[in-house]
């Protein structure tokens, strides 16, 4: 498989390199590379989570252990101790990464949640080896504190990648897997000469709508409205104008 | 029809097609969760692939800067990586990584075994002579308690148990070999020479030590609480240098396909290996600690242990316990 980079421009990941790979189809499977700005924001959740997850261990099984008087590691602490409080909540926080990784085939929920995925460099799923090489070398990226080797070959290399990904083989891309397709006009004639770049603007609009703040969703709605309706007056209340702009993504005038 | 109104009217009827991959995304997905078992689906992907394929390279032209893009892109990868997904049979993966894959690894690096036990050897003999030698030199490698308790005439061994519980003085051991071993494989990226150099402190401590106890008559003592683990810990720490030291060759010497393919290759082949030593780490730490501090096992059960967990060891690393034999090695060659 080769894999040669070139530049991409759609969406918020526009100017990444892509990660291109040949297939037997003649068609290249392009994947766009992510950053270490998408890398750092997926690691900072993922410590969140386990920083979360160890804590919340710590202290309930330490809170049963001492019968609800409190979290302190007892004087005489017993076997019990170490292995169902220390361990279990040390385990939690350094192994999260292998474990998780290898269980959802290079995923975490911080990489989902950012959108990034690990791949092979022929666009394959990492296989369990890969993925325990990958972590393994945490050890090196993480040092001398805050992942600084790590982030300065993610800076150095081509593809992005920290010491982990190079000894894996593995590379991270932008995930777009839950992108949803607008319905085209193509599909179903629409009103007002809707063309498929508009449909898609009025998907996006209405996908998004619940995070606009509210004058500047108002404000495309109407100009929307005013190009490809242009006999309907736009409602003055927010549920009335989304459902103006639904009815005519959907091309059934109310 | 201007050019202009002709590309409108190819893309509304490329458009026309978005159910398609609608149906062809929903089976990759259904697929890639295993919620579905029909053969139907399986069969269909390729049929998806090759039309992804297809009305990627028209969106590619006819559509540039258009979800509709983007969303081919993202079914025609994930069709992709489906497709070149193996089967998952994880009990014969594991089967097959200890009965093949790490006796191969080992077979390969049998160079580098040789030659990080020989530094191993020759720092320790190196330890011992320098403590010899120079007697002070071991407030160098050992602690000031350590030291005041062997010329008090004890071993500081004796008192682990009264100090910790075997369970958890275990974990903390085979906690901290697992990560001396982890530690020593990837030191092998600084050209091997970090590799080398905690190989080579541990054996000039491991000599040091015994030759400063045995100035103190209590040799037999240590000899007696190292035996059971021993032979198997400080195997596997020649064992995971030899897995760094490959690693620092691929990066000095690097083959064909340039130094980060052959360092990922080197890293890939000896991670296995790695994973081995992890294992019979877990049963050296338990045998660090319940039975080498332990005084009710005497010498010469010690003796057993060690050397009987040393041919575990080796049957381990040469697939012999998985059915391997040199029959099946000459049809695996």
């Amino acid at each position: 498989m080769n894999e040669h980079l070139s530049k991409s421009s759609i969406d918020a990941s526009a100017g990444s390199p892509d990660l291109r790979i040949d297939s037997v189809t003649g068609v290249d499977v392009s994947l766009r590379i992510a950053g270490i700005g998408a890398r750092a924001y997926a690691f900072t959740i993922d410590l969140f989570i386990r920083s979360v997850l160890s804590s919340a261990w710590y202290a309930v099984s330490a809170l049963v252990y001492n019968g609800g008087r409190g979290l302190e590691t007892p004087l005489e602490a017993s076997p019990a101790w170490y292995l169902l409080v220390v361990t279990p909540a040390s385990a939690l926080y350094l192994l999260y990464h292998p474990v998780v990784e290898v269980l959802m085939r290079g995923r975490t929920p911080g990489k989902r949640m950012v959108g990034v995925r690990t791949t092979k460099h022929d666009g394959a799923l990492p296989g369990t080896g890969a993925v325990l090489v990958r972590n393994i070398f945490r050890i090196v990226d993480s040092i001398p504190v805050m992942y600084g080797v790590g982030l300065v070959t993610a800076m150095l290399t081509r593809n992005n990648v920290r010491i982990g990904d190079l000894a894996a083989g593995t590379v991270l891309v932008y995930d777009h897997s839950n992108v949803e397709l607008p319905e085209y006009p193509g599909e179903r004639t629409l009103p007002g000469g809707l063309d498929n770049a508009s449909a898609e603007i009025l998907d996006e609009l209405l996908q998004r709508w619940p995070t606009l703040r509210a004058d500047a969703r108002h404000h495309l709605a109407r100009r929307v409205l005013a190009r490809h309706a242009p006999d309907v007056v736009p409602a003055e209340d927010d549920a009335s104008l989304r459902l103006q702009v639904e009815t005519l993504l959907k091309g059934a005038r109310a | 029809m201007s050019k202009a109104g002709r590309e409108q009217a190819l893309t509304s009827e490329f458009m026309r097609r978005a159910d398609s991959w609608r149906q062809a995304i929903e089976r990759i997905r259904r697929l890639s969760t295993k919620r579905t078992d029909d053969v139907e689906d399986a069969l269909r992907v390729a049929d998806d692939y090759r039309l992804l394929a297809h009305d990627l390279a028209r969106a590619r032209r006819l559509a540039p800067a258009s979800r509709a893009l983007e969303y081919l892109e993202s079914a025609y990868a994930q069709t992709h990586a489906s497709l070149r997904k193996t089967a998952s049979h994880p009990g014969y993966a594991l089967w097959s990584l200890f009965r093949d894959q790490i006796p191969a690894v080992v077979h390969e690096l049998r160079h580098y075994i040789f030659w990080v036990t020989l530094l191993f050897i020759a720092s320790t003999v190196a330890g011992a002579w320098l403590v010899h030698t120079y007697p002070n030199l071991i407030g160098l490698f050992a602690s000031p308690d350590l030291i005041a308790t062997v010329e008090r005439g004890e071993l500081w061994t004796e008192s682990l148990l009264n100090v910790t519980p075997s369970s958890v003085l275990s974990l903390r051991i085979l906690t901290n070999n697992i990560v001396v071993s982890v530690v020593a494989y990837c030191a092998g990226l600084v050209f091997g020479l970090g590799t080398f150099y905690i190989v080579g402190l541990n054996g000039l401590m491991l000599g040091c030590i015994f030759m400063f106890t045995a100035q103190h008559g209590l040799a037999d003592g240590l000899f007696s609480f190292v035996v059971a683990h021993g032979c198997v810990e400080l195997s596997v720490m020649c064992l995971s240098g030899a897995a760094g030291a490959a690693v620092g060759e691929a990066l000095i010497r690097p083959g064909e396909g340039g130094r980060a393919k052959s360092f990922q290759l080197a890293a890939m082949r000896s991670g296995k290996l790695l994973l081995a030593c992890v294992v019979l780490l877990v049963g050296a730490g338990i045998i660090e600690g319940f039975v080498s501090p332990n005084p009710d096992f005497p010498l010469w059960t010690r003796i057993v242990i060690g050397v009987g967990y040393w041919l575990f060891m080796v049957a381990l690393l040469r697939g012999w316990l998985f059915g391997r034999s040199r029959s099946t090695r000459a049809v695996a060659v």
